[in-house]
């Protein structure tokens, strides 16, 4: 393999993992409140959907975005409005979330089907991007891989650096304890859904209008389902939630290049690696059990009835 | 005697002060709430005076608490009046009543583990974000009064003491008027109780209110200007603590005598039913304790108690004793003669062994099952079962005669046991316990969170199972009950066992200052 390759495969995982980094860092915030929202998949192809016809229809890669924030939020409200005013049963609304999601996303893309789009421009900084290597490593991705790492930057500030976050992981830690102080836990957690909701959809259009900008339908491939585990097997922490994002990443891409070589591997094996590693590296850096007590949310999934007042 | 007569005099003084026109800083007037199936409070009048420390003295499910959240802000009164400083007013929220100047010390910690100390308490303060200030200020206030608080710290690596601690200065930090305090001595040593005393005498004298709840009579006639006394939700008397006697008090509060334990013990030659030598186990997690070299005997027909805060071992050993968990080495346990050590819980069980566990809902009964198949849970090995089949008959016969024997209050035994009190689902099980009747009973804190009635009851038929020549071991933070049944005492802290005492050869004020740890061998470890 050629350096040239190797920077190929290191470029290409930012891309690949960055879906995720969205979609898990969502997560993050809406069951560090104590919510478990297994939606996940279903509001990224929503979210998804609606940022591919927004783009094709306009062109404009900011109200594609602003288009799949919002469907993926007005998903999360379903569920916000059946688990905290309905008192449903977090798990399978969340179930039916995704179901539904993969439904509605399918209908509404059916005259998208294979339509492609141009994708989103790298940018090009004068100077740094035209260093070799760092310039390609470091200064040279579309806008919306930057964005992913301000607020991978900005959840991890406001969870561990604000009152408002101090507030929304006391809330998921001990719901009856934050209601004893004064605290809305219900009205705190529609917001982390609805954060969770969005930052699905964000991650959604990046899929559909980044990473392979042309609709397929169910185009994101569980990649819902991988960013709830990310956060699980991150042990709720976002800059771990960040390396599992780009080593699943990296593995899809790394397992691309192996089938290139025309290795003898069934290639069913080499699709299942990206899960594996992930999983198995996650589990073996989180396995020490005081991270896990001290991070997990120790209300997660469980409805909250408010005292009877 | 004499030093309650001081009290007197000074609360007098206060008394007049008040009566003298001034208006009082809190007035409840005929405050009712009605839950579905309760009336927890009845048309309640309470009136409290500045710098006056007032009891509000009840049974468990009295309604006291529910009167003090009332107060703040956590439950809506349907009916009701309050006045603040003379003011009418509603006390919308927790914040609401924090901006008047009211702070609350719950009974169950409103405490977030995973938070640090300086964290928890701007969570209870409004815009608090400069972490450093707050962090100064806490130092402070807590050594003003005699609280010292490391503010980093994170909540879960607290004792219990500690973390009361925490709750009382995040509301000292706040410059309180009134000041709520839910049952708060119930986790601490007598010295901790003497020094939060003194800290509490310290905030009346500089003007601050203080409404104290408790069921512990000593403890208010000791501290307290004045009581309102509390029944079924209804006021049943006011008094001056200082002029009532403890039975005058229990006569308010339970509308009959306080009923004392009738001892006399027989003369057992004893035999050894559980021997426990040099038994060590590392902690399951960071939260847990080591156990180091514990060795302990108990015979036929005495009651060992083991005094100690809660998170000092008694967990482990708990489940080394009862086969939670198991030890390497069989000898290190002995069960009636038997080594036990690698047994798992029921096997033990078969041997004699009967276990009243701290957890009532969970451990020692399934919450959504009734009374007869929870009876069965415990008492199927006593042949209530043939051939895998249930023998109903039989089953619902003794579960009847636990119900009459232990005086549970239910309906029938097809009740669902979560529609018991917590005093009669501790009834029920320590009455199953009994009714098998064990050669060696482990008891986890018996009287935990129960009424007076029912605690003495339950007390009652723990010593009537010694007289028998059963072999009792009783885990328990509350000191009164300790030296009311046992006949011997050992502490544990920080994981090490103490010499044993006979209770006649001690005092609580000794055995206090050993649940620190400074005992003879003892981890010596202040927690102050």
């Amino acid at each position: 393999m050629s350096a040239d390759t190797i920077l190929n495969i290191l470029v290409a995982t930012i891309a690949a993992g960055t879906p995720l980094v969205y979609a898990a860092l969502g997560e993050l915030v809406t069951e560090k409140s104590g919510v478990l929202n297994l939606g996940v998949e279903g509001m990224m192809l929503v979210g998804a959907i609606s940022g591919f016809i927004t783009m094709a229809k306009t062109g404009s890669l900011f109200l594609a975005v602003v288009c799949g924030m919002t469907a993926g939020a007005l998903m999360s409200l379903v569920f916000a409005i059946l688990t905290l005013y309905l008192m449903a049963n977090q798990v399978a609304s969340g179930l039916a979330l995704t179901i539904f999601g993969i439904g509605l996303s399918a209908f509404m893309g059916i005259k998208y089907t294979s339509v492609a789009l141009n994708g989103v421009p790298e940018l090009h900084i004068p100077i740094l991007s035209d260093i070799p290597i760092l310039g390609r490593l470091v200064f040279s991705y579309d806008i919306l891989i930057y964005l992913s790492l301000l607020i991978l930057a900005g959840v991890a500030w406001f969870l561990y650096k604000t009152r408002a976050g101090t507030i929304l992981r006391a809330i998921g830690e001990s719901p009856k304890s934050g209601h004893a102080l004064g605290f809305s836990v219900i009205g705190i957690r529609y917001l982390a859904v609805l954060f969770g909701g969005a930052m699905a959809g964000i991650g959604g259009v990046y899929v559909a209008v980044a990473y392979t900008p042309m609709w397929v339908e169910g185009m994101v491939a569980g990649r819902g389902w991988v960013a709830i585990a990310l956060v699980v097997f991150a042990t709720w922490r976002p800059l771990r939630v960040m390396v599992g994002a780009y080593l699943f990443g990296g593995v899809t891409i790394a397992q691309f290049h192996i089938q290139g070589l025309g290795i003898e591997i069934p290639s069913q094996f080499l699709s299942m690696l990206p899960y594996l590693a992930t999983i198995a590296v996650l589990v073996i850096i989180s396995r020490d059990k005081n991270t896990i007590r001290v991070n997990s949310p120790a209300s997660l999934g469980i409805t909250y009835h408010p005292e009877n007042n | 005697m004499d030093i309650i007569g001081l009290k007197t005099n000074d609360g007098t003084r206060k008394r007049k002060d008040t009566e003298t026109g001034a208006v009082p800083r809190l007035e409840l007037r005929g405050m009712t709430k009605i839950y579905p199936s309760v009336i927890a409070n009845d048309s309640i009048d309470i009136k409290v005076a500045s710098g006056e420390i007032h009891a509000v003295l009840g049974e468990n499910g009295a309604g006291k608490s529910t009167l003090m959240k009332a107060i703040y802000g956590i439950v809506k009164p349907d009916r009701g009046e309050i006045l603040w400083e003379g003011e009418h007013i509603d006390i919308i929220n927790p914040a609401h009543a924090r901006k008047l100047g009211i702070g609350m010390v719950f009974q169950h910690f409103s405490l977030f583990e995973t938070l640090t100390v300086v964290e928890n308490i701007a969570l209870g303060m409004e815009n608090q974000n400069d972490m450093e200030k707050l962090s100064k200020r806490i130092t402070q206030v807590s050594e003003k009064y005699g609280l010292p608080l490391d503010p980093e710290r994170l909540v879960h690596s607290l004792p219990v003491g500690l973390r009361q601690r925490v709750e009382i200065v995040r509301c000292l930090i706040q410059k309180p008027k009134l000041l709520i305090m839910d049952e708060p001595t119930s986790v601490l040593t007598p010295q901790a109780v003497w020094k939060m005393f003194e800290t509490l005498r310290k905030l009346s004298e500089e003007g601050c209110s203080i409404l104290y709840i408790s069921h512990k009579l000593y403890e208010i006639k000791e501290l307290c200007h004045k009581a309102t006394i509390i029944r079924d939700g209804k006021v049943t008397g006011y008094a001056n603590p200082a002029d009532e006697t403890p039975s005058s008090l229990a006569r308010m509060m339970i509308g009959k005598e306080l009923p004392v334990c009738s001892q006399d013990k027989p003369d057992i030659n004893g035999q050894k039913c559980l021997e426990i030598s040099r038994l060590s186990k590392k902690k399951a997690d960071q939260f847990g304790t080591d156990l180091n070299n514990i060795s302990l005997t108990i015979n036929s027909g005495e009651i060992l108690g083991i005094a100690g805060i809660s998170g000092n071992g008694q967990r482990e050993l708990t489940n080394a004793v009862i086969g939670e968990w198991l030890s390497e080495k069989p000898e290190d346990i002995m069960i009636c003669g038997n080594p036990a050590g690698n047994l798992d819980p029921g096997e033990r069980r078969k041997l004699g062994l009967g276990f009243v566990p701290e957890e009532r809902l969970g451990r020692g009964v399934v919450p959504g099952m009734n009374l007869l198949y929870n009876y069965l849970l415990t008492a199927h090995r006593h042949n209530l079962i043939n051939w895998g089949l249930i023998l109903f008959k039989k089953t619902s016969d003794f579960a009847k005669k636990c119900i009459t024997s232990f005086d549970v209050k239910c309906g029938s035994i097809d009740d669902q046991i979560t529609s018991l009190s917590g005093g009669n689902i501790q009834k029920f099980i320590t009455g199953r316990e009994i009714l098998q009747e064990p050669k060696l009973l482990f008891v986890s804190q018996p009287t935990w969170g129960v009424d007076v009635g029912a605690a003495n009851v339950i007390r009652q038929s723990i010593i009537d199972l010694r007289n028998q020549g059963t072999a009792v071991m009783v885990v328990s933070e509350d000191l009164d009950e300790l030296f009311e049944i046992c006949d011997r005492l050992v502490v544990i802290a920080g994981g090490h066992v103490s010499p044993c005492l006979n209770v006649e050869d001690t005092t609580k004020e000794e055995i206090g200052l050993w649940m620190n740890g400074m005992f003879p061998g003892g981890p010596a470890e202040s927690l102050n």
